[in-house]
């Protein structure tokens, strides 16, 4: 069956002041399956996410998502737009003046006219997704970091959004809490029946739930392919990322 | 040459501040005018800005009455003036002072308080998931402090008016024996129109207070340290425009 594209950044540059993040990147991201994207500390990894749902509008190129050059929006329309895509971020980025129940009712209150109990019904549902029932009156600063990030999924894919994109979903993690998380994001593209982008530099869960790999390296992607693809690649950048070494043509320090 | 590029750099810094205070009141008023408005959200902000700062207006009203009394009242005695040391005080109080001392004492809590929760909302990214979210940080955060500060602000000064002319009253009675009945019929020489004016002056300061501690909690960069700055910023801003304007208002309402 041919590959769907539902995304794509199209000769993408960007950049902050003197800073290039983005130059000339282009980057397809194909329906129904996950997709990592890898790279140093740094090296605008998180902004190809935020050029996806419209946070960030590229200097020149072209961001296409659901057939639509986003990039021509205004943001009136990308405040509606962003409604199709989850988000969840690096640090969850909860609103700590609401309970967990809150938060995560949040998008349905505001973009749906759900009853009260059908809403309490699709929080608790969405937290039981996430492996985080009971938690629905605890605010986010009573929860450890791996509780805060299942709590920011939920509210990621309350809405059942087609594309969601996952910043660095396993940062700082320990090994236990990284591989349940990598598994609920598996879980909740299966039960999404949709795409994911994920954004990590986390080889072991990437390994463990990426359909396709794309090395970001100076702003450009460097190699793009199947997890097994990108680990025989002859790129000496490629290798020296995949094997953490500081012999290479990647620069330390 | 350095002199030059720093001028024309604060001079573009500076409409651009106008520029983007502008916007975000035209977005808040685009919300406002499609009643987008959250009602609970705009009840619980009058509470936190408004009620919560009904102990510090008092405080300032009463000696602010009180030092007006106190230097009013022993000289109209000596110069058989005392017929008008109440109008005296209720004049100053209903036209500059309750209007505007109540607006700079807001702008030092609640600016303060709306600058530094919007500004650690952005560093922890509470607002650009709003954004993710599909909602509008303006219509979520602003427009109900706009409204709560609008609404609360005039009846704050109200309040804070009362208290002011009990405060002028005492004194005037402790320190030159002007009986309570003499000072308010004194008093009761301030017109309605007079109240209704200074009161018209508060809505403007409402909307500088919050405009200015949104805007400024909206462009905090920089984590903790970036928090304060804005914080400082916008009860500065504040403070300084509430000046501006009161001057520019009262030369407008009550004639130059």
């Amino acid at each position: 069956m041919a590959k769907r594209l539902l995304a794509k950044l199209e000769d993408v540059s960007l950049s902050f002041g003197e800073k290039i993040v983005l130059q000339h990147c282009t980057l397809e991201i194909i329906e129904d399956a996950i997709t990592c994207v890898i790279g140093l500390s740094g090296a605008g990894k998180s902004t190809i996410l935020r050029l996806l749902n419209g946070l960030r509008k590229p200097d020149s190129g072209r961001v296409i998502v659901h057939d639509v050059d986003i990039s021509t929006l205004s943001p009136r329309d990308l405040i509606d737009f962003r409604r199709s895509i989850g988000f969840s971020f690096q640090f969850a980025a909860l609103f700590d003046s609401l309970t967990i129940f809150e938060n995560i009712a949040l998008p349905l209150r505001e973009h749906t006219r759900l009853k009260e109990d059908e809403i309490r019904t699709q929080v608790h549902s969405a937290l039981e997704g996430v492996g985080l029932a009971g938690v629905e009156d605890r605010m986010p600063a009573e929860l450890s970091g791996g509780m805060i990030k299942r709590a920011g999924f939920a509210r990621a894919i309350i809405t059942s959004p087609k594309l969601v994109l996952y910043d660095e979903p396993t940062t700082g993690l320990d090994p236990i809490i990284t591989h349940l998380l990598t598994e609920t994001i598996i879980r909740l593209r299966e039960r999404l029946k949709g795409t994911a982008v994920v954004v990590s530099h986390d080889l072991e869960s990437i390994y463990h739930m990426a359909d396709y790999v794309a090395m970001l390296f100076e702003g450009a992607i460097i190699a793009y392919g199947t997890v097994g693809e990108l680990r025989k690649s002859y790129n000496p950048i490629v290798q020296q990322f995949l094997q953490g070494s500081e012999v290479g043509p990647i620069p330390v320090g | 040459m350095r002199i030059f590029e720093d001028a024309g750099r604060e001079t573009i810094g500076f409409f651009e501040y106008v520029g983007g205070v502008a916007e975000l009141l035209g977005d808040a008023t685009h919300f406002i005018g499609r009643f987008a408005v959250r009602g609970k959200e705009t009840f619980d902000q009058a509470y936190l800005l408004g009620v919560n700062s009904w102990t510090i207006v008092l405080l300032t009203a009463l000696f602010t009455g009180a030092v007006i009394s106190l230097e009013s009242a022993v000289q109209a005695v000596r110069y058989g003036f005392s017929a008008f040391v109440g109008s005296a005080v209720a004049y100053g109080t209903v036209r500059e002072l309750g209007p505007m001392l109540t607006a700079v004492v807001v702008a030092g809590r609640a600016g303060a308080a709306i600058a530094a929760e919007l500004g650690s909302m952005v560093v922890t990214e509470q607002v650009e998931a709003l954004e993710a979210l599909g909602l509008s940080p303006t219509r979520m955060l602003v427009v109900p402090r706009l409204i709560a500060l609008v609404i609360m602000l005039p009846l704050l000064t109200i309040f804070a008016e009362i208290v002011a002319i009990i405060g002028g009253m005492w004194v005037a009675y402790g320190t030159a024996h002007i009986p309570f009945d003499s000072f308010l019929d004194s008093a009761r020489q301030v017109e309605f129109l007079d109240v209704i004016k200074g009161l018209g002056k508060t809505v403007v300061f409402a909307i500088i207070i919050v405009m200015i501690g949104t805007y400024q909690g909206f462009r905090t960069t920089g984590g903790a340290a970036g928090v304060g700055k804005s914080t400082t910023s916008a009860v500065v801003t504040a403070i300084i425009l509430i000046f501006l304007f009161n001057f520019m208002l009262s030369f407008v309402l009550f004639g130059g």
